[in-house]
């Protein structure tokens, strides 16, 4: 295989990852794509003097490293076989390229604009005129939803397509959210500018995106973070799984008007919001994950508190929880909706609790491990009906599952080291990829710098890139009613896809 | 029904009575107080992330500020970020915290339009318009309506339709591809109508200012009626900050 195997958050120099001529980076990444253990985590373009550089990355979850393949092509008119026709997965990475450089995929079914980026390749297109899939029958009726829904939830547009009750199809239009943060990065070059952006990429996922990028840029400076360190980002990101995936148990509830659930749970996600606060002054953890270090020492108080929290929340949770899993009512609304199999979700290239709950394992922790779980063996949670019961289940059993990892690693006790901001520069002419698993699923940064250290590109893959056509696939021969439920089972983020 | 009333039991009481006086756990950035000893401003407004900081003297824009405390850890003596989170204000520039000022933030009354206190005063409803947002100040008004804060007993609540409005909580930075959908929503809001700008994102654009994604056209040709800064804000100083406009904070 030509490819370059690179190890989670090593830096390299760019001028290692080999350039092929299109058709044999074609044969390379359909070959390697082929096997169910590998798949795409980014592949992306950036500008350089006077051509192209695209850069696809493979994570290989058997050997726990990543295919690092790449092509150039001119600036423009470029025309080349799509990667999509023989492997779906490609799809979306194909959609962005195309709207953002312009490049033609031939042979991609859907080349749609993605998020309708400003510096996107068309200025033309624009979001009023998306071109949504129709069908031409008297029988069936399209309902469209968004950009702004009936709650406090971020914009986007959804078009059914349904024959009375039953959704025949869906199609997801994006964008709204677009902040141009990509580009942000490269402007905003204070090192606690950017992190900040990356702690607003999916606020939801504040550490998640924090780690990513911390993990990600002190190895772009050949730093290594001190044991104190570790332990803190490995203990902030498993308690924002457990406080998210608490509050979205809480969000089914209410979408199946289990009112007692949905005050219980929310209750619940409420101790854990508010130890970050206890911990860092903000309930959603902005502010405390940083490169080099951080202000804010896990103590030994903090250590306890945290145990006395897990204490309260755990004969409370089990109570709720072991009602809500005998309760027909509620059953009968989760069990056998929203069902997506794995066969598909192969096929779409899905990650995190969308992969997981249908068997198909994608988990960083285990497959390209970060942090702690260097040392703590994950293994990955499954759930083989792919319905929303199972992405229910799931989210339960994870949450069981961090305690377990909290409550082991907070007896641990590296020396804290206090946290000083570094002068180290990045590397010159050098590539990193950092993936982290956020709650969704991973998260993947990528960074490259030009000969003096700046960066020339930093590639950000929420994992919601790879999902949201799960959701729309999972919506098809369901009642149009069950439409938020299912929504809230695979809880995906705009602003992360928008970015 | 006996397991039910059960889980209510362990469920206790949970909402806390007194939403203006309660005191917030562990440490909270609030309010800054600068003090005015000497210090090195330049050092502070480089490591300022969204140029919140200005000089002379030293002042922290609080419609800017990100609240992520690098100015206090590097200047202890000057910068402290106090436990307040009264931090609504009805005027823009009541925002700026200038050095050797230590007063509570106010909504100046007089300045608020009369209809919005005389129509909203016992119940305000309240459409929720993201445009932008990053879904962190989005969770946070969520849980304003949980059981802990219980703001539905004040009044105020989130409803479907902008139709049944009385104001526009704006969050996010407002982008180029929301700036049309955002006006719709606005305009099919029966008049009175407020506007208020929730979290540092849509008051200054916070960390996004200046990208060419955004389109903040909308606030040039609104006028803005409550600014509740915060990154994002905390349900007290929200739910804090639609009692202060609505002159309901005030003891009879």
């Amino acid at each position: 295989m030509k490819s370059l195997q690179v190890t989670n958050q090593q830096t390299i120099l760019t001028e290692s990852i080999p350039v092929l001529p299109y058709h044999d980076f074609f044969a390379n990444v359909t070959a390697l794509a082929a096997s169910e253990s590998v798949h795409c985590v980014s592949y992306f373009g950036y500008y350089l003097t006077d051509e192209m550089h695209l850069i696809c990355c493979l994570a290989d979850d058997n050997d726990g490293t990543v295919h690092l393949l790449s092509w150039k092509c001119a600036k423009q008119n470029v025309s080349v076989p799509s990667l999509t026709e023989k492997n779906p997965a490609f799809y979306i990475f194909e959609r962005e390229i195309h709207e953002n450089f312009g490049i033609n995929f031939v042979g991609h079914p859907w080349l749609k604009p993605v998020r309708y980026a400003w510096n996107r390749a068309d200025i033309g297109k624009t979001i009023a005129n998306y071109p949504f899939f129709r069908i031409d029958s008297e029988e069936l009726h399209e309902v469209g939803v968004g950009p702004i829904h009936a709650g406090i939830i971020e914009p986007g547009h959804f078009r059914f397509i349904c024959s009375g009750e039953r959704i025949l199809h869906l199609e997801i239009q994006l964008g709204y959210q677009h902040r141009g943060i990509e580009q942000l990065f490269l402007t905003k070059s204070k090192i606690n500018q950017r992190i900040a952006l990356a702690e607003s990429i999916a606020g939801d996922t504040a550490c998640g995106h924090a780690s990513a990028f911390s993990f990600l840029w002190e190895s772009l400076c050949g730093y290594t973070a001190s044991d104190s360190t570790i332990l803190q980002r490995s203990v902030a990101m498993e308690l924002e799984r457990i406080a998210i995936h608490t509050g979205d148990l809480a969000a089914i509830c209410t979408d199946v008007a289990y009112q007692l659930g949905n005050s219980v749970l929310g209750r619940l996600r409420t101790p854990m919001v508010n130890f970050f606060q206890e911990w860092c002054g903000n309930r959603l953890a902005k502010g405390f994950i940083r490169p080099f270090g951080s202000f804010y020492a896990l103590t030994p108080e903090l250590k306890q508190r945290l145990k006395s929290i897990f204490e309260a929340y755990e004969p409370d949770y089990n109570e709720i929880w072991n009602r809500m899993k005998t309760l027909p009512s509620l059953l009968s609304r989760l069990e056998k909706t929203g069902i997506l199999k794995h066969e598909k979700v192969v096929e779409i290239g899905t990650v995190g609790i969308s992969a997981r709950m249908a068997g198909l394992n994608r988990d960083i922790r285990s497959s390209h491990p970060y942090g702690l779980f260097n040392e703590t063996k994950h293994r990955a949670i499954l759930k083989n009906h792919g319905d929303v019961y199972s992405r229910t289940q799931l989210r339960n059993e994870e949450i069981i599952q961090s305690i377990g990892y909290l409550k082991e690693w907070i007896e641990n006790d590296p020396e804290i080291m206090p946290f000083e901001q570094s002068e180290l520069k990045p590397k010159a002419n050098s590539f990193t990829i950092s993936m982290t698993e956020g709650w969704r699923g991973e998260i993947c940064h990528c960074a490259v710098t030009d000969k003096d250290g700046n960066l020339l590109v930093y590639k950000i893959k929420d994992p919601s890139m790879h999902n949201w056509l799960a959701l729309a696939l999972a919506v098809r021969n369901n009642e149009i009613s069950d439409f938020p439920i299912i929504n809230k089972s695979f809880n995906l983020s705009y602003c992360g896809f928008d970015l | 029904m006996l397991k039910e009333l059960k889980t209510v039991y362990h469920q206790g009481s949970q909402y806390i009575r007194d939403l203006r006086q309660t005191e917030v756990p562990g440490i909270f950035k609030g309010r800054p107080v600068i003090s005015s000893d000497a210090c090195d401003e330049a050092a502070l407004i480089e490591l300022c992330p969204t140029d919140a900081i200005t000089s002379s003297p030293l002042c922290i824009d609080l419609g800017k500020c990100i609240f992520c405390g690098a100015c206090a850890f590097h200047s202890p003596n000057k910068i402290k970020f106090t436990k307040d989170y009264h931090l609504s204000v009805n005027c823009r520039d009541a925002l700026i915290i200038k050095a050797g000022e230590d007063k509570p933030l106010q909504i100046e009354i007089s300045k608020v339009r009369p209809e919005i206190i005389s129509m909203f005063k016992g119940s305000f409803k309240l459409r929720q318009v993201s445009a932008g947002g990053d879904n962190s100040a989005e969770l946070e008004l969520n849980a304003s309506g949980n059981v802990q804060f219980d703001m539905g007993r004040l009044g105020f609540e989130f409803v479907a339709s902008p139709r049944h409005a009385d104001a526009l909580v704006i969050t996010g930075p407002i982008t180029e591809n929301m700036a049309e959908p955002l006006e719709t929503c606005l305009r099919d809001a029966p008049a009175p109508k407020a506007i208020i700008l929730c979290g540092t994102d849509a008051i200054s654009g916070g960390i996004l200012a200046n990208s060419p994604a955004l389109n903040r056209n909308f606030l040039e040709k609104h006028m803005v009626d409550l600014y509740i800064p915060g990154n994002p804000p905390h349900p007290l100083t929200f739910i804090n900050g639609l009692l202060s406009l609505l002159g309901r904070d005030r003891k009879k």
